[in-house]
């Protein structure tokens, strides 16, 4: 592995200096051609790869609108260059998400448009040659699909669309990326993300069911694959297995016992995430979403929970409707079914904070804020719910709820400092599908503009807590805080905060 | 993908040095892994990796980190059962890098 060094924090954050190439070595492991197979993707390059993939650019411009408006309106006014926490880290020019974008829509410009075709050098058209090929797959390996640099694009080109357009290209020509694919492959094997089989699971959430009564001496439930269950909850696998993501998950516990709400898992959709949106592959996307319908109308369940995971809220808020007749939308017979099945006094899907939230205003827990009085709490806003998501019945619900739910279980909270919160959040730094070990350098380097909003309300208001609801986030940040001094403990779930502050068997 | 030899055999490894083999491991080999990971294997290293594989042998996935702590502060003493020992023992993370020297499969998703 490359050396890993992090940047050193700035007092006044300004765009570096480019450093040409400085990530050209930065590229993750490649699926194998097993991972590849398990998907319906070639398992290697085949000889003509090149028609392939220019043949399958074209199929796709067609396919999707959005996608060619993309690439032909960007102007190259350069207003989304310093928006980057990539480019931020590492100071790689290719890493300004318009000349990231350049190494596709060059490629387009050359084959699917008309002076492309005439006078290609006239309008900078380039050729996919095998070096930009692996320019593709390094460099939207470098990018998170944030989507903080459409915030400040005027055009409002979705730059993330360009990124998922490149990487389903790369998969078509049997270039796919290892984290990813090898997760997806697990996701319909095993039902999640981990490859955390059903007894297993069980061993786990029977684990928490004993700690929890030895913490607080109530029994507090787990149920899995508890038919009849009013709501069925959908988390990432991470919060059975990882710290601190597993302190949420006892927290949503507390909630729904303290709510007096039956719920359940599944074992076979153990899992929120859909890392179809991160290889921007529809059908991946959809196979996975449909294995929570199916769970849903197994079960019989009246309500979808979904549990702290951004870009599973992005796929069950905006997706999950079309996808798998979540939410309005489905049309076919199965899709029907459910919308019959669910209880419509309930948002569909609904966000573990709205439901919390919404029981903290009907005073349905008792919560005792001093104990969360060794923290001094900030939240992460995290990129696909707050770009690409909404929560409650409000404009920027998205933003205030998780807020409102800190300060009902925590009396110190502050706010970093803005352009680096809400919907101009920073990435982790590892979102996207690049939470992976292989590239930890650039994971490191991407974290760099959160690290410096944290230091300051760290150094300024003694903050210790940065609060987030991303497995993702979650992960991230505690491979990578101490390389810029800060304590892997430092991060952890908004539903970790509510944990401490429930108080069980205390409601009159 | 790479090879790891011990006592003059070698043993397939994917590209991050983790077995491709779960039957390949036995101690020399866990011991010379261990090494690759600038790591002195003490008792306690290995009341952690054979508590992995045992786990390993019932459920086909590594325990969640909460069954492990809980596990080792059972065998080890109760101020041995927390994340915070895990990292002095495999600073890379308990998870994977003990993952990696037991010869079990990376844990893979958002952790």
């Amino acid at each position: 592995m490359a050396e890993i060094t992090a940047p050193a924090l700035r007092e006044f954050p300004v765009a570096p200096a480019v450093s040409p190439d400085a990530m050209a070595a930065s590229k993750p492991y490649v699926a194998t051609d097993k991972m590849q197979e398990a998907l319906g993707f070639p398992g290697a390059l085949p000889e003509d790869w090149h028609d392939r993939a220019i043949a399958k650019l074209g199929e796709m411009v067609g396919k999707y609108r959005g996608l060619r408006v993309y690439l032909d309106a960007c102007v190259h006014c350069g207003a989304c260059t310093d928006k980057c926490h990539y480019f931020l880290g590492t100071g790689d020019p290719k890493n300004m998400p318009v000349a990231r974008q350049e190494l596709l829509r060059g490629v387009y410009r050359r084959h699917y448009t008309l002076p492309g075709k005439l006078f290609p050098k006239l309008v900078g058209a380039r050729e996919l040659t095998k070096d930009m090929l692996d320019d593709w797959y390094k460099y939207y390996h470098q990018c998170s699909e944030c989507r903080r640099c459409s915030v400040f694009c005027p055009y409002g080109i979705d730059t993330a669309e360009v990124t998922m357009a490149a990487r389903e290209i790369l998969d078509s020509v049997g270039y796919g990326q290892k984290y990813s694919n090898e997760i997806i492959g697990k996701v319909h094997r095993i039902g999640n993300n981990l490859g955390l089989p059903g007894p297993a699971l069980e061993d786990t959430l029977l684990g928490l069911e004993e700690d929890v009564k030895e913490d607080t001496g109530a029994d507090v439930k787990f149920p899995l694959d508890q038919k009849g269950a009013e709501v069925l909850l959908i988390t990432p696998s991470a919060d059975f297995f990882a710290e601190p993501h597993v302190d949420s998950l006892i927290g949503y516990a507390k909630v729904f016992h303290a709510a007096g709400i039956s719920w359940t898992l599944s074992s076979k959709a153990s899992e929120a995430a859909n890392f179809g949106l991160f290889i921007g592959n529809y059908d991946q996307m959809r196979a996975i979403a449909l294995r929570i319908r199916e769970q849903a109308l197994e079960l019989g369940v009246k309500r979808i929970v979904v549990g702290e995971c951004g870009h599973a809220w992005r796929v069950a808020y905006s997706f999950w409707n079309t996808l798998a007749g979540i939410g309005s939308g489905g049309e076919d017979p199965f899709a029907r079914q459910l919308q019959s099945q669910l209880d419509h006094r309930y948002r569909q899907p609904t966000h573990i904070c709205e439901l919390t939230w919404d029981l903290v205003q009907k005073g349905a827990l008792v919560l005792d804020k001093e104990a969360n009085d060794h923290r001094v709490v900030t939240f992460h806003d995290s990129c696909n719910v707050a770009r690409a998501s909404r929560m409650g019945d409000e404009p920027g619900g998205q933003f205030e709820i998780p807020r409102a739910l800190i300060r009902a279980v925590a009396n110190r909270y502050v706010e970093m400092r803005p352009g680096t919160t809400h919907e101009a959040t920073f990435c982790c730094g590892g979102g996207g599908g690049l939470l992976t070990d292989e590239i930890l350098d650039l994971r490191v380097k991407g974290a760099l503009p959160r690290m410096e909003s944290l230091r300051e309300v760290a150094d300024r208001h003694g903050v210790n807590f940065m609060a987030t609801i991303c497995a993702i986030c979650k992960a991230q940040f505690t491979k990578v805080l101490p390389y810029y001094g800060f304590n892997r403990s430092m991060v952890g779930g908004v539903h970790q905060l509510v944990s401490t502050a429930i108080r069980l068997g205390a409601k009159q | 993908m790479g090879t790891i030899e011990v006592n003059g055999k070698a043993f397939e490894t994917d590209e991050e040095g983790y077995l491709v083999n779960l039957a390949d491991w036995n101690e020399d080999l866990a011991g010379e892994i261990a090494k690759a990971e600038k790591i002195d294997m003490t008792e306690n290293h290995w009341e952690v990796v054979n508590f992995l594989r045992e786990y390993y042998n019932e459920y086909q996935i590594a325990p969640a980190v909460r069954v492990l702590t809980k596990a080792i502060g059972k065998k080890l003493g109760p101020e041995k059962g927390s994340n915070q020992y895990l990292y002095e023992l495999f600073p890379y993370g308990p998870a994977k890098q003990a993952c990696k020297i037991a010869g079990l499969p990376k844990p893979t998703g958002c952790v």
